[in-house]
């Protein structure tokens, strides 16, 4: 069954300075998804550092049992990770069209926004839970109303 | 499907076979020794365990980041795709650990890596009598059944 768990947004430092959970309630707190954050930006690195090809950015999914995480890293090294379902198709053009678009649109163009500071902006928040509800409408996806 | 390089772990974290076939980046400017990429390589699996366990959205625990993780138990990572390989992980519940790095177009390869354990490293190594468990090995069967297996299926 198709469905989104969870966006996480990672500055260029490694530190996280967005996360928003669908469909259920991430039974991780708050210390524990920063750690993870940092742990996420370490292991991006050295991926990149053991290819055996030049060249490589680091990485872009990451498969497990019962789920799987996609990243999206920009030029500017920002990463932006989804937390998937397995069934669920085209998160990479979701990740960076949909996802990239609204925080384009609602972040960086605030004015009052500073960029690497964790974000805080009711409108890419309201506008992501929209778009992602969509989304889950899309797939025939169930979700408990909050 | 091209096939860049292979490591066993065992549970402790010595490296007891690499193999590569392909490997355009040597290791000089990745991780600098082979020792140290061989412990690279297990530090970053290692880790990317912990990262899937704690992150699994269908976990009935509330997951603990730091707690030793036991074998088998846990929601675990199978791949990872980078951008331009692919890594492929498989771990036994004895704690053998299997990786192999393809180019980034392959598929799963589960059953690949489920049959590297049980017909080949298995068969090659396991049942030498003369294997010591723990140490290093660099047997040419076991290599020239690796090298037929994947000609086989017309990977090299």
């Amino acid at each position: 069954m198709p469905g989104i768990y969870s966006v996480f947004i990672i500055n260029k430092s490694g530190g996280l300075i967005f996360n928003k959970d669908f469909l259920r309630p991430s039974n991780l707190n708050l210390n524990d998804t920063l750690r993870l954050a940092s742990i996420w930006h370490s292991l991006h690195a050295i991926a990149a550092q053991l290819a055996p090809n030049p060249g490589c950015t680091g990485i872009d999914a990451l498969y497990a049992d019962t789920f799987t995480l996609h990243c999206f890293q920009t030029l500017t090294g920002t990463k932006f990770l989804m937390v998937v379902d397995p069934n669920t198709p085209d998160i990479d053009t979701i990740l960076r069209t949909m996802v990239y678009e609204l925080y384009n649109n609602y972040v960086l163009k605030n004015p009052f926004y500073e960029v690497e500071m964790p974000v805080r902006c009711e409108l890419f928040d309201t506008n992501l839970a929209a778009s992602v509800a969509l989304l889950h409408r899309r797939w025939g996806v169930i979700t408990a109303d909050r | 499907m091209v096939v860049h390089n292979i490591y066993v772990f065992d549970r402790e974290g010595v490296c007891l076979y690499y193999h590569e076939w392909l490997r355009p980046k040597p290791v000089r400017d990745g991780a600098g020794t082979q020792s140290d990429d061989q412990k690279m390589m297990f530090g970053l699996f290692f880790s990317l365990k912990t990262f899937a366990a704690a992150m699994d959205p269908k976990s009935k625990s509330n997951a603990q980041l730091g707690a030793p993780l036991r074998i088998g138990e846990n929601c675990s990572f199978y791949s990872f795709r980078a951008s331009n390989y692919k890594l492929h992980f498989y771990e036994t519940l004895s704690g053998l650990k299997i990786v192999l790095n393809t180019d980034e177009n392959a598929n799963d390869l589960r059953e690949l890596m489920h049959y590297i354990y049980a017909s080949i490293y298995v068969e090659y190594v396991t049942k030498n009598p003369l294997n010591e468990p723990g140490k290093p090995f660099n047997y040419d069967t076991f290599t020239s059944a690796l090298n037929k297996h994947l000609r086989l299926i017309g990977q090299l």
